[in-house]
């Protein structure tokens, strides 16, 4: 499995989509630090940018990769290699390689602006730590989708509507859902079903960081357990240590009964 | 050297291969044919595991193949068509291959053979399909396997090339090797096969040498006696 | 003539007396052994000095003007039995003590220190530990309150007393006290002219500060952290309230500051940092505010209604999760001139001021107000998408509600 990642790593390492995608967040840690000069607000905006646009990369970029090394795919296949660490060795090594270009993207304009100086290091680590796990949840995602669809344009398809339903299409449902029965008891109801989209996990996983303020308001005792202690975090993590397994481990399963 | 018992595989509802028995011995050249669309390719992926059947037994030096990757050391495969990672370039291409499946220095003779060394810095995306074909005969040939699969070996191939895989084929035989051809091009299979194996509706229609194929269907050579079949088996 | 010998014969006998002011010592190996008892000896303006050691007293009453001073904090212990001081008398400064074990009582507001109906008083440099009410000011006038360092115990709101507490008095000036962990860290009820500054404030069950129907009182340069609801100004008038700093009051009903039928105050300098809610204003009119800070707050502002022609300008809030909430569509308030880092206009002209006007409620705060499980929402792509389109035209919140002019840097005074 390690040769196998070795070589998607630097495949991908070598790709033009790499240094662009590593170019955009050079660019925006950027123009966020050294044009805006506010280091906060700059947190801020990579928070929108981190829960937004890493899935959405994450996922084109899996099926983009997937699709594109099916000739490199069918050639290991008849190598004396498993097919689970064809498949994992292929993910992990797309995973990693956009995760790579996250964190030195955004760390390195930060660690020049001075990071390491400023209380802002513990926002920052964590945006790029959840970032991360964004990039490993949603390749996985793109993996399982483009080995259920032969048919890239349908698999390109099924990933943007993943995005965009992960990312917009269900919160919109989620607040329906609490404005219609806002007069029960809902807490329980919303935080489980934040848990139930990695977008929102992370999302409440930084707000713990950034809005705790706000959080606080709200009187409901489940609520308050989960954001007052450390009990939101460490479940939070958990959740999306969950989200990066399961699919994953479908990944290994569907891998192993795939015709090629 | 393989045995397949009573194979069976469908892609949805398209039954591609309904209850193969095949059994093939060790040595010799086999010769896999078969109208568009027979399940020969469904066959040899079965074989090396690339497909996974739905029913049957396949069993590759005695041992089933069924949740084993490691029994593919003793196959060599040259896959139909010769797809490459586009941006490696053939050194890099062959090195990686090497890296996975062990050293061999069989590969610079096989390099030399096929005149490839003005292309071996070159991407493999910017190759001619030609070109490529032989990067993956090097490839296939590389490996001192006991079982050798080719699938189409002669897809555009110039005749010189031809001739050489031809002969290395035949030196690969003397080693005593088992080798599997499909192929469309009939008179190249006349050439080198030993025995034939005509698949027809996912069923094995026949097995045996060229000459029993022309007695059965009462053909004088080996193209008629094929299209007799087809024809007879279409009216 | 016999009017002025008797003149003459009492400022002769007060300036003997004055000169002749007496100071007797208190310790356990001193002729005097108890506090009590060097009152009692004690005649008008003498000094009692306190030795080192323990002094297990309680209702010590303090009636004739007196100086009473601690040497190296000589520790007064009243044993949970009732209140410790009680001065009723004019003119009396106490300094240097460390008074312990207050009783606690439901009928009776025990302090470690009571002034009743007295004047001119000073209270410093004392340290009150294990107290139910701690500095009890009552129907008095022109105190001191200095240096003193307020540590309780309290954990339930009905069982403990406040820190400073003042009733019905006036001119009382306060500063540099610290008070913790006691109900209201600092309390004035009817009390009127008193100056509250550079106190500190924190861990206090209920408020850092609270005003009652006090007027026209100043508190500035205080630090209130982590009370459960910060400062609360209810139904006063003239209040002037600057360069104080509000920080982490968190809780479902906290806030930085509770501004409740407060008219015509002035609101600058402050700093309201990581507060649920900055401030919150409810039935107040004619207040100014100027120059505050609000960082990182969940709601900088909070309008619960009937607000009329306040004014918010040259404020800076920053990274707050809502700048302002507001519960109705109408709006009588101003904003100008204020700079929002949620501000996402330009400004072509680079007069300093953004070309198109900021609105600073959205309407997802609107959403949150009704129903407060979607706060879970917060940042979500979905709510800024309806946030945008609330922008471009208001459907829930005020028209009107806008800043005109909002500044494009961070506002520096």
């Amino acid at each position: 499995m390690l040769k196998i990642l070795k070589y998607s790593f630097y495949d991908l390492m070598r790709s033009r989509w790499s240094y662009v995608y590593l170019a955009f967040y050079l660019m925006l840690g950027i123009v966020l630090l050294f044009l805006n000069n506010d280091l906060s607000k700059a947190v801020i905006t990579l928070m929108n940018v981190i829960i937004v646009l890493v899935p959405l990369i994450g996922t084109i970029f899996g099926v983009m990769y997937y699709y594109n090394s099916k000739e490199f795919t069918e050639l290991l296949l008849a190598q004396p290699l498993k097919r689970s660490s064809i498949f994992m060795g292929q993910y992990l090594g797309v995973a990693l390689s956009l995760s790579m270009s996250l964190v030195l993207g955004l760390g390195i304009p930060f660690i020049f602006y001075g990071i390491f100086k400023s209380n802002a290091i513990w926002d920052f680590s964590l945006l790029l730590i959840t970032g991360t796990f964004l990039t490993f949840i949603f390749t996985a995602l793109a993996f399982n989708i483009a080995l259920s669809n032969e048919n890239r344009i349908k698999g390109f398809g099924y990933a943007i509507l993943l995005w965009l339903f992960l990312a917009v299409i269900y919160d919109g449902l989620f607040l329906m859902s609490l404005l219609v029965f806002e007069d029960y008891p809902l807490d329980q109801f919303s935080l489980f079903a934040s848990m139930l989209n990695p977008i929102d996990l992370s999302r409440t996983l930084i707000l713990l960081k950034l809005d705790i303020s706000a959080l606080l308001g709200y009187t409901g005792a489940v609520f308050k357990q989960f954001f007052g202690t450390n009990f939101g975090l460490i479940i939070s993590f958990l959740a999306l240590s969950l989200w990066v397994i399961l699919p994953v481990f479908r990944i290994v399963r569907k891998s192993k009964k795939k015709d090629f | 050297m393989v045995s397949i018992q009573n194979l069976h595989k469908q892609f949805n509802k398209n039954v591609v291969l309904s209850g193969i028995d095949l059994n093939i011995s060790e040595g010799g050249i086999f010769a896999v044919l078969g109208p568009n669309g027979s399940g020969k390719t469904t066959l040899i992926k079965s074989i090396l595991g690339m497909v996974i059947p739905n029913k049957g037994e396949i069993l590759v030096l005695g041992k089933t193949i069924k949740n084993n990757s490691t029994y593919r050391n003793k196959i060599d495969y040259l896959p139909q068509i010769a797809n490459f990672p586009s941006n490696l370039k053939v050194k890099e291409l062959i090195k990686m291959i090497k890296d996975l499946r062990g050293n061999t220095t069989e590969d610079e003779r096989l390099i030399t053979l096929f005149k490839l060394e003005p292309f071996l810095n070159k991407k493999l995306g910017n190759l001619s399909g030609g070109t490529k074909q032989k990067v993956n005969l090097v490839l296939t040939f590389m490996f001192n396997s006991p079982l050798i699969i080719l699938d189409e070996p002669t897809t555009g191939l110039d005749p010189i090339s031809l001739i050489r895989l031809k002969d290395l084929i035949q030196t690969e035989k003397a080693k005593g090797k088992t080798i599997l051809i499909t192929s469309h091009i009939m008179s190249f299979v006349e050439e080198v096969s030993d025995e034939i194996v005509f698949i027809l509706e996912g069923k094995i229609y026949f097995k045996g040498s060229i000459d029993a194929l022309k007695t059965k269907t009462n053909q004088p050579d080996f193209e008629h006696a094929i299209a007799s079949i087809l024809t007879d088996n279409h009216a | 003539m016999k009017k002025a010998i008797t003149a003459i014969v009492f400022f002769l006998l007060v300036s003997v007396l004055n000169i002749h002011a007496e100071t007797i010592e208190v310790c356990s190996s001193c002729d005097v052994i108890s506090i009590k008892e060097a009152i009692s000896l004690a005649k008008d303006n003498d000094t009692i000095f306190i030795k080192k050691g323990t002094y297990k007293e309680f209702d010590i009453v303090i009636n004739k003007p007196l100086t009473i001073i601690g040497e190296n904090h000589p520790i007064i212990d009243g044993e949970r039995k009732g209140e410790i001081f009680t001065i009723i008398s004019d003119d009396v400064t106490i300094d240097g003590l460390f008074i312990i074990n207050v009783g606690v009582s439901y009928t009776e507001d025990f302090a470690a220190l009571r002034v009743r109906k007295s004047k001119n008083f000073v209270i410093k440099n004392i340290v009150l530990e294990k107290l139910f009410f701690g500095i009890y000011i009552e129907k008095s006038h022109h105190g001191k309150i200095y240096n003193n360092k307020i540590i309780g115990d309290a954990v339930e709101e009905h069982s403990s007393g406040n820190g400073i507490q003042l009733w019905y008095s006036k001119h009382i000036d306060i500063q540099h006290n610290f008070t913790q962990r006691v109900r209201d860290g600092i309390y004035l009820e009817f009390s009127d002219f008193c100056t509250i500054k550079n106190n500190v404030s924190t861990n206090n069950l209920r408020y850092g500060l609270h005003f009652m129907f006090s007027n026209n009182d100043i508190y500035e340069n205080n630090q209130f952290e982590n009370n459960g609801a910060g400062v609360a100004v209810m139904f006063s008038k003239n209040i002037k309230m600057s360069n104080n700093v509000f920080r982490k009051n968190w809780g479902s009903a906290s806030y930085g500051m509770l501004l409740k039928e407060i008219n015509d105050a002035e609101i600058s300098g402050n700093t309201f940092e990581e507060n649920t809610i900055g401030i919150n204003i409810e039935g107040s009119n004619r207040i100014t505010y100027k120059n505050n800070n609000f960082i990182k707050n969940g709601w900088a502002i909070k309008v619960r209604g009937a607000c009329y022609t306040n004014t918010f300008t040259a404020n800076n809030f920053l990274y707050n999760s809502f700048d302002l909430s507001y519960n109705s569509k109408m709006n009588d308030n101003i904003f100008d001139g204020n700079y929002w880092s949620n501000y996402t206009g330009y400004d072509l002209d680079k007069d300093g001021i953004g070309d198109i006007p900021y609105r600073p409620v959205k309407l997802f705060s609107y959403i949150v107000n009704r129903t407060p499980e979607t706060i879970i929402l917060l940042r979500s792509l979905f709510i800024d998408i309806i946030d945008f389109s609330e922008k471009v035209s208001p459907v829930f919140t005020p028209d009107n509600l806008l800043d005109s002019n909002p500044s494009i840097k961070k506002i520096t005074w």
